[in-house]
C-alpha cells in the first residue's frame, strides 16, 4: 500500500502575532496533502495547534495558508509536490491580522462585501404558477459563473501588493470583492450599476495589474484578465471617455 | 461580572447552511430580529459541498414532470417511512424556492431556450435537477449569504453552542461559546432554530466536512425533543478510495448522470445484474439505452448506475466482497469512455463535472477524461434527525424548530440525490416563518431563570483545561468513535456487532468524560474536539440502538441477519425521546396512512 518517509514541518505557532517557527518531525505517506500532516501533528503532538478548516476538499476555502512562501490551500497541496527533503514552512496569511498559530482574523473580507451594493434584479420577462422567469443563454452566464466558483479563500486578498504590501485596506478592496462587483455586473439578471463606487470607494485603479492574485487563485478564475481590466475598461468609458463627455456636456 | 456576554433576538438560527440562512432571511422579512450562529464563517458551511444540483418539479427539459411524479419519486425513494405530507410540500414549493433564489442573484446553467436547465439524478423519473456545473451547493449558499447580509441579521461566525436553554418544556434560548478567542456567549430568544446538519464525522470513512458532529440533533435530544428514524445513515456509493488520506470524498452522482459507468475489475458492467423489482419498469435493460437516457432521450429508461444510492452502494459493496474490486478496495466509475460517442467528450467532461475533473487532477494525479476512477461506498447523509411537525418544523418541545438535514421525515428510508438542496429551502423558509410568528407571542425570559444551567454548563466546559494534558486525549476518543460506527454500525449491520459498537460507545463516553487539553481557550482545537465529543457520542448511541432495533433491511439500513424487507417493520417509525433518568427510551410508532389524493400520485407513477 502507501510508501512512507520522514518529513519536517516548520509551523508558525504564536499567538497576535508574537511567536516563531516550531519544528515537527513526522511520518508521512503516499498522497498526503498538507492539512493530513497539520492534523496528524495535532492529534499526536500539539492538541491546541489553531488551525481553520471544513471541507477539506478544497471547496469552501478554510484552509488559506502559506506554504513555503506561497498562498495555498492546505487541504490542495500534495506533499509529493514539496520538496520533503528540506522543512516544509507553513504559516498563516500575513495580509490580515493574526489570531493563533494558522489562524488569522479574516473579518475585514466580509465588512468589504457588505459594501458593494447587491445584487439588483432586473423585471422578470414572465410569470409563471412558480414565480418570475427570466429567459437567459447560457453565452451570457458564462463570464459572471466563472466568478461565481470563487470560494472565498481569501488568498488573492493576502498575496495583492495593495493589501500587502501598501495596506490600503480602506480604500481598496481587493482582487476577490472586485470579481464579487463583476460578477454583479455582467449578470444579465441584474440592474444595478456599481462603475461610480468601483472608481471612487473601491479603489480600482490601485490595481496595477500584476497578476499576482490570478496566479495564486485555487479555482483558476481569469481574475485579472476577466474582471478586473474589462471593469477597469468600462470604468474609463463611462467616467473618461473624451466623446461621452463631450455628449453629455450637450445633453 | 458573569463571565459571558449576552444577546436577545426574536429567532436564534443554529448553522448558517442552506436551511439555517434560509430560515433567517424569511424570519427576518417577517419582521423579527433575527441572530445566526455558525460554527464556521459565514459561507463555509457544508451546503458549500453540494454538488449535483436541487431538485424541483419545473418541467423545464421534461414538460411530463410535475409535483405529484417528483412526491411519488420521493416516496418509493424513501421506502414509504417519509412523512407524506413533507414529502408533499416539499414537492409543491420546490420550484418556487429555486426561482427565488434565481430572483437573489443565483445564475443556474441554462436550457437552450434560455430557462433554468435540469438534469437527470438516481431515483428521478426526469430530468429534475436545476444545477451549476457540479458547485450547486456554492451557488447557493453564496446567492443566501449575499442576499442575508444585507437583510439585516446578526451573524455570529465561528460559534458553537453547548447547551438549549427550556424552561417548563419552552425552548428559551442557548449557550456556548466562540471560537476564535473561546468567549462564552448567551442567547436568549423567543424562537429558536436549529438548523445544524449532519452527523457524518461519527464515522470514519465520510463526505461530511468535520463540522457535522451532530450537534442539533444531541442539544435536541437534551432537551427533551423527540428523535425520528435515527437508524437510516445514507451511504453515498462513490466516494473516493485513493490516495487514503482523501477517502470517503465526494464523488458527485452528476458523473452517472452525465453517462458515468460502474465496472469491475473484470470490466463488468456490474449494475445490470441486480435491479429490485419495484425500479425493473423504469429501468433500461441493455447499455444502448441507459446512454440514450443519459443524453435525454425521452423513450428510454435510466440505466442501472442511477438507482438509488442505498441499492448502488450495497452493489459496489457486493463486487469488492466478492474480490472483483479495484486495487484499493472499490470498484472503477468510469466517464472517459463516453469519447466511444462523443466526439468532444474531453471538453464536455470539463464543462459538466468541473470540480471533479478538478479533484481527481489535483488529489488523485488521475484525468478522469482518460481514466476511470476508483470508488466506494462513504458515509453521507442523516436521513433520521428529530422530528418536526410538517407545517411548521416546530419539534416537540416549544419554541424549538428544526429544518435541513437535522430535522427528519422527508426522506424516510433512503434520500434520493438532489433533494436536499432544496429541502433546506423549502423548510429553511418554513421553519423561519414559523418561528417568526411563534416569536410574536412570546415574552423573552431573562438571564437569572438560567443562571445555575449556565454555571454548570461553564463548569463543564472547563473541565478540559484542569485535567490538562494527563487527560484523555480528545482526538483519539473521536477515531476510536469513528472506527466503532464504520466497521459496526455501517453499510452493513448485524446484533452482535451493533451490541458491541453500544458497549463501545459507552466505554468512550466514560472516557470522554475525563478528557484534557492544554493550552488555553484561544482558537484551541484540541479543546474544541473535546467539547464535540458529547454531541458525536450521543448521535452514534441513537444511530446504534434505534439499527439494533430495526430488524430488517430498507432503505440506507441494512441487517445481515435480517437482509430482506420486512412488510410490517414497513410501517412503523422508530422515534427516541430521553426518559426520565436521561437514557433513550425507544418507541415504535406506526405510520399514518395516506390521504386518497397522495396515495392516488403513488399509484399513477408506479
Amino acid at each position: 500500500m502507501a510508501t512512507t518517509s520522514q518529513a519536517t514541518f516548520r509551523i508558525w505557532r504564536g499567538e497576535n502575532n508574537k511567536g516563531g517557527y516550531v519544528d515537527f518531525s513526522l511520518e508521512v505517506e503516499e498522497g498526503m496533502v498538507v492539512l493530513d500532516a497539520v492534523h496528524r501533528i495535532q492529534a499526536t503532538q500539539a492538541t491546541d495547534l489553531g488551525v481553520r478548516w471544513n471541507c477539506k476538499a478544497g471547496k469552501c476555502g478554510s484552509c488559506s495558508a502559506e506554504i513555503n512562501g506561497s498562498p495555498k490551500l492546505m487541504c490542495m497541496t500534495r506533499l509529493n509536490t514539496l520538496d520533503l527533503t528540506k522543512p516544509v514552512t507553513v504559516e498563516p496569511m500575513r495580509t490580515f491580522p493574526h489570531v493563533k498559530d494558522l489562524v488569522t482574523d479574516v473579518s475585514w473580507n466580509f465588512t468589504v462585501k457588505q459594501r458593494i451594493p447587491p445584487f439588483q434584479r432586473r423585471p422578470p420577462d414572465s410569470h409563471g404558477p412558480d414565480g418570475p422567469q427570466w429567459r437567459v443563454r447560457q453565452q451570457d452566464v458564462d463570464r459572471p459563473q466563472e466568478f461565481r466558483k470563487c470560494i472565498e479563500c481569501f488568498l488573492c486578498q493576502d498575496v495583492c501588493h495593495v493589501l500587502r504590501e501598501h495596506h490600503m485596506h480602506d480604500k481598496f478592496i481587493g482582487p476577490r470583492f472586485i470579481i464579487h462587483a463583476a460578477q454583479l455586473e455582467m449578470n444579465p439578471l441584474d440592474d444595478g450599476n456599481r462603475l461610480e463606487a468601483l472608481k471612487d470607494d473601491f479603489g480600482i485603479g490601485y490595481c496595477n495589474i500584476t497578476k499576482c492574485c490570478t496566479k495564486v487563485c485555487p479555482e483558476g478564475i481569469h481574475i485579472t484578465d476577466n474582471a478586473i481590466i474589462p471593469l477597469k475598461e468600462r470604468v474609463v468609458d463611462q467616467f473618461y471617455d473624451p466623446l461621452q463627455k463631450l455628449f453629455r456636456i450637450f445633453k | 461580572m458573569p463571565g459571558y456576554s449576552t444577546f436577545e433576538y426574536d429567532v436564534l438560527v443554529v448553522g448558517a447552511g442552506g436551511a439555517g440562512l434560509r430560515a433567517a432571511i424569511e424570519a427576518s422579512a417577517r419582521g423579527a430580529k433575527v441572530g445566526v450562529v455558525t460554527k464556521s464563517l459565514l459561507g463555509k458551511a457544508h451546503t458549500v459541498m453540494a454538488e449535483g444540483g436541487m431538485a424541483a418539479a419545473m418541467g423545464h427539459v421534461d414538460d411530463r414532470d410535475n409535483w405529484r411524479v417528483h412526491f411519488a419519486d420521493t416516496m418509493r425513494g424513501g421506502q414509504y417511512l417519509n412523512n407524506w405530507r413533507m414529502a408533499e410540500l416539499h414537492a409543491k414549493e420546490a420550484p418556487e424556492r429555486v426561482r427565488e433564489l434565481e430572483s437573489w442573484g443565483a445564475i443556474f446553467d441554462r436550457t437552450r431556450d434560455g430557462r433554468i436547465l435540469q438534469r437527470n439524478f438516481g431515483g428521478h423519473r426526469y430530468p429534475r435537477l436545476a444545477h451549476v456545473g457540479d458547485r450547486t451547493g456554492l451557488e447557493m449558499i453564496r446567492t443566501l449569504q449575499d442576499h442575508g447580509i444585507h437583510q439585516g441579521i446578526t451573524f455570529h461566525m465561528e460559534t458553537t453552542l453547548l447547551t438549549l436553554l427550556v424552561i417548563g418544556g419552552r425552548c428559551i434560548g442557548a449557550f456556548g461559546y466562540e471560537r476564535e478567542r473561546g468567549r462564552y456567549q448567551l442567547y436568549l430568544a423567543r424562537a429558536v432554530v436549529l438548523a445544524t446538519g449532519g452527523i457524518g464525522r461519527a464515522f470514519a470513512i465520510t463526505s461530511n466536512s468535520w463540522e457535522y458532529t451532530g450537534d442539533g440533533q444531541a442539544l435536541a435530544f437534551h432537551a427533551g425533543a423527540t428523535m425520528l428514524d435515527m437508524e437510516f445513515v445514507q451511504f453515498h456509493p462513490t466516494g473516493m478510495v485513493w490516495p487514503p488520506s482523501v477517502k470517503g470524498l465526494l464523488v458527485t452522482e452528476g458523473v452517472r448522470g452525465e453517462g458515468g459507468v460502474l465496472r469491475n475489475k473484470d470490466g463488468k458492467r456490474f449494475m445490470f445484474d441486480d435491479i429490485p423489482e419495484n425500479y425493473r419498469s423504469s429501468t433500461a435493460d441493455n447499455p444502448e439505452e441507459g446512454w440514450l437516457y443519459t443524453q435525454g432521450d425521452k423513450n428510454s429508461r435510466r440505466p442501472p448506475e442511477l438507482l438509488t444510492r442505498d441499492h448502488v452502494a450495497r452493489c459496489i459493496r457486493r463486487e469488492v466482497k466478492a474480490g472483483r474490486g479495484s486495487p484499493h478496495g472499490g470498484v472503477f466509475l468510469d466517464i472517459a469512455w463516453i469519447k466511444e460517442k462523443l466526439p468532444n467528450s474531453v471538453e464536455h467532461i470539463k464543462k459538466k463535472l468541473p470540480s471533479m475533473y478538478h479533484q481527481f487532477k489535483q488529489l488523485a494525479d488521475l484525468d478522469i477524461t482518460q481514466q476511470p476512477m476508483e470508488i466506494g461506498p462513504t458515509t453521507h447523509y442523516m436521513m433520521g434527525g428529530i422530528k418536526v411537525d410538517a407545517d411548521t418544523q416546530m419539534t416537540s418541545v416549544g419554541g424549538l424548530f428544526a429544518a435541513g438535514e437535522c430535522a427528519a421525515g422527508l426522506h424516510g428510508a433512503n434520500r434520493l440525490g438532489g433533494n436536499s438542496l432544496s429541502d433546506l429551502l423549502v423548510f429553511g423558509k418554513r421553519a423561519g416563518e414559523h418561528a417568526a410568528s411563534f416569536a410574536t407571542g412570546q415574552t423573552a425570559m431573562g438571564a437569572p431563570a438560567v443562571r445555575d444551567q449556565i454555571e454548570q454548563c461553564i463548569a463543564h466546559a472547563e473541565a478540559p483545561f484542569n485535567r490538562g494534558m494527563s487527560g484523555e486525549n480528545p482526538f483519539s476518543i473521536q477515531a476510536e468513535l469513528q472506527e466503532t460506527m464504520q466497521n459496526l454500525v455501517g453499510i452493513v449491520r448485524i446484533e452482535s456487532e451493533i451490541e458491541e459498537a453500544l458497549s463501545k460507545i459507552r466505554t468512550l463516553k466514560k472516557r470522554a468524560a475525563i478528557a484534557g487539553v492544554g493550552g488555553n481557550r484561544e482558537y484551541n482545537t484540541g479543546w474544541h474536539t473535546a467539547l464535540d465529543l458529547d454531541s458525536l457520542l450521543t448521535v452514534a448511541e441513537l444511530v446504534a440502538l434505534a439499527g439494533l432495533e430495526r430488524k430488517e433491511s430498507r432503505g440506507g439500513h441494512f441487517r445481515d441477519d435480517y437482509p430482506n424487507k420486512d412488510a410490517a417493520w414497513g410501517e412503523v417509525n422508530l422515534e427516541i425521546t430521553r426518559g426520565p433518568s436521561g437514557h433513550p427510551d425507544l418507541q415504535r410508532v406506526p405510520v399514518r396512512p395516506m390521504p386518497a389524493d397522495l396515495q392516488a400520485a403513488v399509484e399513477e407513477n408506479k
